[in-house]
């Protein structure tokens, strides 16, 4: 169906269903429940996460897949999220073309900086990357100022000359971003007892483009294209041996994830209209590719797994302080509860990246194929008879030289 | 390939499918709140949860830290624990120590890493999951323009807490964004008559900045008040918010002419930047037959314990000390000692008077609408929180009270001493108006409700 066989197409079937029930299957727990700290079901987040699902699955096309890791994959979310801002700006609060801009600007930027890069492998490959990355971070922050607006974000203000729409609405308030008049921050809650279930339009857009960016991402995994891709990965030498030059593939490949990290960017900036240079920092380069480690490099659905786990921490983890600590240890007896308190704080609030680095250290150490190869391993486990190939025939594995 | 699926089975998930898909479509209308109160967020039940959004990482966690610690105190003294701190000596008489407005304040915090991005991240989701009517903290210029303007589309409320750029309450102003700390302009027009006084007229100042919002518009207006005192102005170098060395910033200074450095820097950008002007030898020189003197627009105790003896003699500006002798700073550096052990930093005591000043003026509005609240404060005067009489002015949400100016001791008696107060300059001569060209360029728009 959709010219998938049949294994992918279910995987496609789960994470549409995945997709469209999230408000559901985030909120757990009851609005006015203790556990209700670990809710992920407002809209904020639930976008975040497909939009870095979007951003992770773009990457694993690169790095998964061809095998080049790039340390500059930020610039272009950047890229995106900045062209997004200035078309809302100056022509529509529409996001359509402020997405497709920012795919098509990211596209190019991806094909300049992948034309000098892919001179190179392995880890001069990353490191020019990584360099062009930082180089994109400081011209935003710093020089190119009037386009990017430094260090405090470019945003949307009351007077921007907006050919398509008003610079302010009848209220006086700036215009929010929509998609034919259907406002992305809109969002209806359905209350049922004490769960409060929230449907974000923006989310729900976001959803379907990221199921579109999945069934591309199956498509080019499927294809000679992608066939090829994974000759790069295994051995790029003998290729070019057999008289085949390998570097429009790269290119290609280079500029397809460049454009899902624009499309990614695009989005980001269509949620919330604001576009901060950080965005393009090392930092953010790097969380793109332990999303992909994480989850399962090489994999479909691993770098989506990876997105949802690192934003669920960042966003989760951080917001639980000392007093809700106390509030949960608050059975003990006094001085085993500070005790308790003391420990654990270390390990929430400000102290979730030090919880999320011995999590990624024991996934790979333990588990090197990423969460993804954790659930085939539960799989497994219940399954007696695993089958040859991996459940989502990723991760295939090839024989060294 | 795709023959295996039965007729009934592409049925049944067509269906589902489908019905997926129309679901979002059921719902429509912008409601970003449980509906009918008018306004985002209403507080339903018998409490009212205030969101605080500091940087407990990067560059400026102290900062955050101790803004947090007076998140905590005033939030205890709202709900009536505690010895009630600054609500005793609070001109208005409307807190009774019952939470606001008889519902009891319960706070969810959040971090900011001193990014616009992962700062709004954390104040949507302390609007959207938990419910925060209201939303303040912040240490960073351009994190506070960022989370004003999402406050401003949500329709909530923020109270910004150590944000000193023009553009906070200048080009990016907003109307359901308020500030009571001080900001650059008015460093500006407190510094000149000091820097006049103890340097003369006649010098030539030397410029380094932290490149972003806030290091521009200071070096704007410390140069516009030096040069009216008749100071001439050399040179102006942006120096990267990154940087951590400046000594090939420094060297250049040297042979420049210049006979004061003015550093645009705060945090650690100062104590290091501080640090390698002493190193050169600056402070010893003689350039044009005067010593040679270094300024530090922004003050802070916490840059002067990491800056240690290197501050001594120099001169700034603060928005609040807590070595003030009024009633409400002793009433909150009692409270705040008793509790944490030390003084209360100026990050803490803007963070604090914004939490007070949020929960009276839903008391005076009898509501918890932003708009109202936000009526309430404008153009509101009160007394009592530290600063002296102060006014919250109606046209750009900007409070106008007492400048300190205030100078690195020479022998601090210990690590809570480090800075002494050289004068309080009044209200008067740091007060401009709305449409000063350095705060030209933004509107305010009108009040959103949200919902």
């Amino acid at each position: 169906m959709l010219g998938l066989d049949k294994k992918d197409f279910t995987l496609l079937l789960v994470v549409a269903a995945l997709v469209l029930l999230a408000p559901f299957i985030l909120n757990p727990f009851p609005a006015d429940s203790a556990m209700a700290q670990f809710n992920a079901g407002y809209p904020d987040l639930m976008q975040r996460f497909v939009i870095f699902g979007i951003f992770a699955i773009g990457f694993n096309i690169l790095f998964g897949l061809t095998g080049y890791l790039s340390f500059g994959h930020a610039a272009f979310l950047g890229v995106g999220s900045y062209s997004a801002v200035w078309m809302f700006k100056l022509l529509s609060m529409n996001v359509i073309p402020a997405i497709i801009l920012a795919v098509i600007v990211s596209g190019v930027f991806a094909l300049v900086i992948g034309f000098v890069s892919l001179r190179r492998t392995g880890i001069y490959f990353s490191i020019l990357t990584l360099a062009f990355a930082q180089m994109s971070f400081n011209l935003a922050y710093s020089v190119l100022t009037p386009i990017t607006n430094g260090e405090t974000g470019l945003q949307i203000t009351l007077n921007d000359p907006r050919i398509l729409g008003v610079s302010a609405t009848a209220e006086g308030g700036i215009p929010v971003t929509n998609l034919f008049g259907l406002e992305m921050r809109g969002t209806e809650v359905l209350n049922i007892g004490p769960w409060a279930f929230q449907f974000n339009n923006g989310y729900y857009l976001c959803g379907v483009i990221m199921l579109i960016a999945f069934y591309i991402s199956i498509r080019i995994f499927r294809s000679p294209f992608g066939l090829m891709l994974r000759a790069i990965k295994a051995n790029k030498t003998r290729l070019n041996y057999t008289g085949l030059n390998t570097r429009p593939y790269a290119l290609a490949a280079f500029v397809i994830s460049g454009m899902y990290a624009g499309l990614a960017g695009g989005l980001l900036a269509s949620m919330d209209p604001l576009a901060g240079a950080e965005r393009m920092q090392w930092t953010a380069s790097g969380e793109v590719v332990l999303m992909t480690i994480l989850g399962g490099a090489g994999t479909l659905i691993g770098p989506v797994v990876g997105a949802g786990f690192i934003k669920y921490f960042e966003n989760i983890f951080s917001k639980i302080n000392e007093s809700v600590l106390h509030g949960w240890f608050s059975f003990l007896p006094e001085g085993m509860e500070n005790g308790v308190v003391w420990v654990t704080e270390h390990f929430v609030g400000p102290g979730w990246h030090l919880t999320l680095g011995l999590l990624f250290m024991l996934v790979v150490t333990f588990l090197p194929g990423g969460l993804v190869e954790g659930g085939q391993k539960l799989a497994g486990l219940f399954r007696r008879k695993s089958k040859s190939e991996a459940p989502d025939g990723a991760a295939q594995k090839h024989p060294a030289e | 390939m795709s023959n295996k699926f039965t007729r009934r089975g592409v049925l049944k998930t067509g269906a589902g499918a489908g019905a997926g898909l129309a679901l979002p479509t059921i719902f429509t209308g912008n409601v970003w709140a449980a509906a009918h109160s008018g306004y985002t967020n209403a507080p339903q039940g018998s409490s009212v949860t205030l969101g605080f959004n500091v940087p407990q990482t990067g560059p400026y966690a102290d900062e955050g830290a101790d803004e947090l610690r007076a998140f905590q105190l005033a939030v205890e003294h709202l709900n009536g624990e505690g010895d009630g701190g600054m609500i005793s000596t609070f001109s208005s008489k409307t807190l009774q120590g019952n939470g606001i407005m008889g519902k009891k304040v319960e706070f969810v915090t959040g971090d900011t890493q001193t990014k616009s991005d992962a700062a709004r991240a954390s104040a949507k989701s302390m609007i959207e999951k938990d419910g925060a009517i209201m939303i303040s903290g912040g240490s960073s210029s351009g994190v506070a323009v960022a989370v004003q303007g999402l406050c401003q589309e949500a329709g909530v409320i923020f109270m910004a807490g150590l944000t000193h750029s023009n553009d906070t309450t200048g080009k990016d102003k907003k109307a359901n964004g308020f500030r009571h700390f001080f900001n650059a302009y008015m460093s500006g027009a407190a510094l000149a008559p000091v820097l006049e006084k103890l340097y003369g007229k006649d010098r030539a100042a030397y410029h380094l900045t932290a490149d972003y919002t806030w290091g521009w518009t200071q070096q704007e207006s410390i140069q516009a008040a030096t040069e009216a005192i008749g100071w001439k102005t050399i040179n102006n170098v942006l120096t990267p918010l990154a940087q951590t060395d400046f000594s090939s910033y420094i060297a250049p200074v040297l042979n420049s002419g210049a006979d004061v450095l003015v550093l645009n820097h705060y945090g650690g950008n100062m104590v290091n930047s501080l640090t390698n002007a002493v190193q050169f030898g600056l402070r010893e020189k003689q350039v044009n037959g005067k010593n040679f003197e270094i300024v530090v627009p922004l003050y802070s105790e916490l840059m002067a314990k990491g800056a240690g003896k290197n501050i001594a003699g120099i001169v700034g500006s603060q928005n609040w000390d807590w070595k003030l002798e009024d009633e409400g700073t002793k009433a909150f550096v009692q409270s705040f000692g008793t509790k944490y052990g030390f003084p209360p930093s100026q990050a803490a005591q803007t963070c604090y008077a914004q939490t007070l000043l949020y929960a009276d003026a839903v008391e005076r509005a009898k509501s918890f609408n932003p708009c109202a609240v936000a009526e309430a404060l404008e153009g509101y005067e009160f007394d009592g929180l530290g600063n002296g009489k102060t006014l919250y002015r109606a046209e750009d949400h900007q409070c106008f009270k007492d400048v300190l100016v205030v100078r690195g001791a020479e022998n601090p008696q210990d690590e809570f001493h480090l800075v002494e107060i050289v004068e309080v300059t009044p209200v008067g001569q740091v007060t401009y108006a709305p449409d000063h060209p350095m705060f030209a360029g933004g509107a305010l728009g009108s009040c959103n409700p949200g919902a």
